[in-house]
């Protein structure tokens, strides 16, 4: 148990220089971007003296330089900052957000898994048959639907057509929030408060984007499932286990599917970052509430700490998804010694 | 120098571009018979890359509509013979800037990908190659930048750069950097570790010449699969940055910028508005990845057995 903890804690220590890295250059990028928060705030007419003012309140009238090594002081002690905008604090701000980015993405996952696995293996079993041909295909049209049409298309026939979901939001007009908000995790915590009506409505409202953002990303999950299945069932265990007639589901799902999973998980955590990406334009679409919409609101009034925030934890969810995966291959393969 | 020649002589010849091009000839003259399923994606792919190419050198043959012409026809109609895609909420023919905004977003995700290609490539080959400080250094640049969503990079360097069709082209082009440089990369360290490679060392051939006789010729095989498969990637990250209302001027056709346009009038049921420009962005994609995957399975003898 010490040599997994100290194992995890190595690890993170190892995203601090990819963190220091992305918060360089995004630092960098946003003061060379034309205009600045003050001019957003005030308008194109304000007085130059209390624009001047108010960017020596905000520090941003010193140099970049050290506004940098402000900033990453400011960092190493935990602290993100305040706003330019709202002199709100960072971190609450990005909170408040999170539970909403963080639901969307854990349930568009598990759509992408529940359809891309099992597809995967139906074709690699019926290798170079018509059903194989039709995987293959649904993969490769399904990898080029941008993410954001898909959203645009579903909601159209599923919202508008058939009526059967709703086309934007989180939660429905007769659900009060307040009621059940305690980790911001919606189906969580109506889970919590034993409220199935909020529980269902909820869910109701999840189903559109998470089917979006899943369907979309299936189509790697379908290839790479498809690829190593390929190898597995080629494997002498494989032809061990049937010439002792072991039953083919057992077979395939049971030893098969398990040796194929060890680069299906590492494929995983390279996509995530792309479930993310996937996720912020999911958010655009169906007004979900997460960091994405915050990100993009703030990069249009270059509120500088909450972007550079953002992009924090951005970096920091796909670290620790990164971590969780290395620790999951020693659970799937008992060779690998963390 | 004579036996430098004579030494390499054999490897260069089995691996030149030229006699990969003829290698790629005679599979696909080969390719109906041995291949089956692979040929046809990657006839498939060239068919659509073809006809989207086409329309972007003449638009004129596909629409006489002008893509900004605000008195095309009546305000939001549903598709009729006059306007097969309808038309938009300013009187546009949505058909005429279906046919346009090919040109826009092949442009910029063919020069973006190729933008990244000639940065990532370089910067690959010489990291792999010198394995010092250097590389340390380059590689975790490279992998923070690729481990990272790459449209948040994107939205951030087009919000940079401000609207502007080279600029859309410089965003999506940093999202793809580290791909070709891990890639080229990874291929060097291993051909760096070639008897060949050896061979040329120890006869003196500067490390700029072999760096560009011996391995990049080697790298350049994998590349030309990863650059149709980038293209399609390009494509809709181009698609997803004027989605979101940034990176292109008023005025300039756009299937993104059409998307969402479309999105505001969704509810009041304009579907025409949304479903043809989405279309577009799939069918192109969906052309450059088959030509990737084609070429990828007939270039990679490994993978035949599949």
């Amino acid at each position: 148990m010490r040599r997994i903890l100290r194992y995890v804690a190595g690890r993170l220590l190892l995203t601090i220089p990819m963190i220091f890295v992305l918060v360089s250059l995004i630092f960098v990028i946003l003061r060379i971007m034309p205009g600045d928060p003050v001019s957003v705030m005030l308008g194109e007419h304000a007085l130059p003296e209390y624009l001047a003012q108010k960017k020596h309140e905000l520090g941003l009238d010193k140099p970049i330089a050290a506004q940098y090594l402000d900033y990453l002081g400011q960092l190493a002690k935990g602290d993100l900052g305040k706003s330019m905008n709202t002199e709100e604090r960072v971190g609450p701000v990005i909170l408040e957000k999170l539970p909403a980015t963080l639901e969307l993405t854990f349930f568009g996952l598990a759509v992408c898994l529940a359809i891309g696995i099992p597809l995967g293996v139906r074709a690699a079993r019926r290798r170079r048959s018509g059903q194989d041909f039709g995987i293959r295909l649904y993969a490769n049209v399904v990898y080029c639907i941008p993410v954001f049409w898909m959203g645009l298309m579903l909601q159209l026939i599923f919202s508008l057509w058939f009526g059967v979901f709703p086309i934007a939001g989180r939660t429905g007009s007769r659900v009060i929030v307040s009621d059940f908000d305690v980790t911001g995790l919606y189906v969580i915590d109506t889970l919590m408060h034993g409220d199935l009506e909020a529980l269902g409505d909820v869910l109701w409202h999840l189903a559109l984007p998470a089917i979006t953002l899943g369907v979309t990303l299936s189509g790697i999950f379908v290839r790479l499932t498809r690829a190593n299945m390929l190898d597995a069932l080629k494997a002498d265990y494989v032809l061990a286990s049937r010439a002792r007639g072991i039953a083919e589901g057992k077979v395939v799902y049971g030893h098969a599917l398990k040796n194929a999973l060890i680069p299906i998980v590492t494929m995983l955590g390279l996509q995530f970052s792309a479930l993310l990406a996937g996720a912020i334009l999911t958010e655009t679409t169906f007004s979900w509430p997460g960091m994405g919409r915050l990100l993009l609101e703030r990069i249009y009034n270059r509120d500088y700490p909450v972007i550079q925030g953002v992009i924090i934890i951005y970096a920091l969810i796909v670290s620790v998804v990164s971590l969780i995966v290395d620790l999951l291959y020693a659970i799937i393969d008992p060779r690998v010694k963390l | 120098m004579n036996g430098n020649k004579d030494a390499a002589g054999g490897t260069r010849a089995k691996y030149s571009p030229a006699s990969g091009i003829a290698r790629l000839i005679g599979a696909f003259s080969a390719g109906a018979r041995r291949y089956r399923i692979e040929w046809w994606i990657l006839v498939a792919g060239i068919a659509i890359v073809l006809f989207i190419a086409i329309m972007t050198a003449f638009p004129g043959f596909f629409t006489h509509y002008d893509p900004n012409d605000q008195n095309a026809g009546p305000q939001l109609t549903a598709p009729t013979l006059a306007h097969p895609f309808g038309t938009d909420n300013l009187q546009r023919d949505v058909a005429a800037r279906v046919v346009y905004g090919a040109q826009t977003i092949l442009g910029v995700a063919f020069a973006a990908a190729l933008l990244s290609a000639i940065v990532g490539i370089p910067l690959g080959l010489i990291s792999g190659f010198a394995g010092n400080w250097l590389d340390k250094l380059l590689s975790l640049v490279m992998d923070s930048v690729y481990s990272f969503p790459g449209l948040i990079l994107a939205i951030s360097f087009a919000a940079m750069l401000g609207p502007g069709v080279v600029n859309i082209t410089l965003a999506v082009s940093v999202v793809y950097i580290p791909t070709y440089f891990r890639l080229v990369r990874g291929q060097t360290l291993q051909i760096k570790q070639e008897l060949y490679v050896e061979a040329a060392g120890a006869i003196g051939a500067r490390r700029s010449t072999i760096l560009a006789k011996y391995v990049f010729p080697n790298v350049i095989a994998t590349v030309v699969v990863v650059f149709s498969l980038n293209i399609a990637d390009a494509i809709m990250t181009e698609a997803a940055l004027s989605y979101i209302g940034l990176g292109l001027p008023a005025g300039v056709p756009d299937w993104g910028m059409d998307l969402s346009m479309g999105k505001k009038f969704l509810p009041s049921g304009v579907w025409w508005m949304i479903t043809y420009p989405g279309l577009m962005i799939m069918i192109l994609a969906l052309g450059f990845t088959m030509l990737g995957e084609g070429l990828s399975e007939i270039l990679n003898p490994r993978l035949q057995e599949y």
